[in-house]
């Protein structure tokens, strides 16, 4: 197929910069990005086959789990070695323009908001920050106790204890989200939630109570590691991811969410840093 | 945790293996969002297939968050 019939994928928006991306640097379908200058921004961009990508294919590959990951990761690929050398603004997965000239527009048109998310965002980076309940710290108990005695109320004693140690559980794992959570957002300079992940799809043990994101200047960022290692106590896990290149916070680039942010933070200190509560705690009980 | 930290170094965001869903949750949920001269918005798609939709946690419901419209990203 010719380079003309593919459509171009769009991975991230960027300023000129000077360095070369890491030798090897693949996207999707195994080709090298491409760096598309347009005016004081760049694209880069990827050529793709319209069998994958064009409206219709494109709408049923998205279903296709194995596919969804493939490009994924391709399209992280991509970001990852920008991140190398510099701070990339990435775009949502499956950006799609039909030709060069399409991506001239998107640029062109977005330049503005383009140019102030990549200030906003020029030398942070994002950590994820994820707490697990731990169901496998409380079943442990029982076991342990069952050898001492066989009479029915025994059993019944060792029921009530194991079922009051997965309280206590669940409410330290709530606890330590509220008060993580907190802590963390006023050493960042904005943070967000994800959905907690699904075991199924995350394949690790236990309950995930917290999926946040948080947004650090790379300067500040091994103090903000160092609070989330300190974290973790029995029974709940903190785990955490990265640095990313700051995609959970690439599209809030708006002046009105940049404001109502502000404005938030304005009224935070006001309310002399309030312990934020973390929605994602109280599904802990499901 | 997934990296050695080094957070002023590069290399960890090139070199770690990353979770398919950490992944999923900011390539769904997160980056710019735009319209325009694409094949297609990918916000407009709706996942028919229930095991899917339900797996990804980005595409699902929507989520409080505790700092206002202003620290969130959806789809």
């Amino acid at each position: 197929m010719s380079t003309t019939d593919r459509l171009r994928y769009v991975y991230a928006v960027t300023r000129p910069f000077d360095g070369v991306l890491p030798e090897g640097a693949r996207g999707i379908g195994g080709e090298p990005p491409r760096l598309l200058r347009h005016g004081d921004l760049v694209a880069v961009t990827g050529a793709v086959a319209p069998e994958d990508f064009d409206e219709a294919p494109l709408r049923a590959r998205l279903e296709d789990l194995d596919w969804l990951a493939d490009t994924a990761r391709a399209h992280d690929a991509v970001i990852a070695a920008l991140s190398t050398v510099t701070c990339p603004l990435p775009l949502r997965l499956a950006t799609v323009c039909r030709d060069d000239s399409g991506v001239r527009r998107l640029v062109e048109d977005g330049h503005d908001r383009f140019v102030r998310a990549l200030e906003r965002l020029d030398g942070r980076v994002e950590w994820g920050v994820k707490v697990y309940a731990e169901p496998a710290a409380e079943e442990e108990a029982e076991p342990a106790a069952a050898g001492s005695g066989s009479s029915g109320r025994d059993y019944l004693r060792r029921r009530l204890h194991a079922r009051r140690s997965r309280e206590g559980d669940w409410e330290r794992a709530d606890a330590l989200c509220r008060r993580l959570h907190g802590e963390l957002s006023r050493h960042a300079e904005a943070g967000t939630v994800h959905r907690p992940q699904d075991a199924r799809l995350s394949g690790v043990p236990g309950v995930n109570v917290l999926n946040a994101a948080y947004l650090v200047d790379r300067e500040r960022s091994e103090e903000f590691v160092e609070l989330v290692e300190a974290a973790s106590e029995p029974g709940v896990r903190v785990e955490l991811t990265g640095p990313w290149a700051p995609y959970s916070f690439a599209g809030i680039a708006d002046e009105e969410a940049h404001e109502a942010h502000e404005a938030h933070e304005a009224h935070e200190a006001h309310e002399a840093h309030a312990t934020t509560a973390a929605p994602a705690a109280q599904e802990a009980g499901r | 945790m997934t990296a050695p930290v080094r957070a002023a170094s590069p290399e960890p965001l090139a070199e770690r293996r990353i979770a398919l869903v950490d992944l999923l949750d900011r390539l769904l949920a997160g980056g710019v969002v735009l319209t325009g001269d694409l094949t297609l918005r990918i916000a407009d798609v709706d996942l028919v297939r229930v095991d899917l939709k339900a797996l990804i946690s980005s595409v699902s419901e929507d989520v409080p968050s505790p700092w206002g419209p202003a620290g969130e990203v959806r789809p």
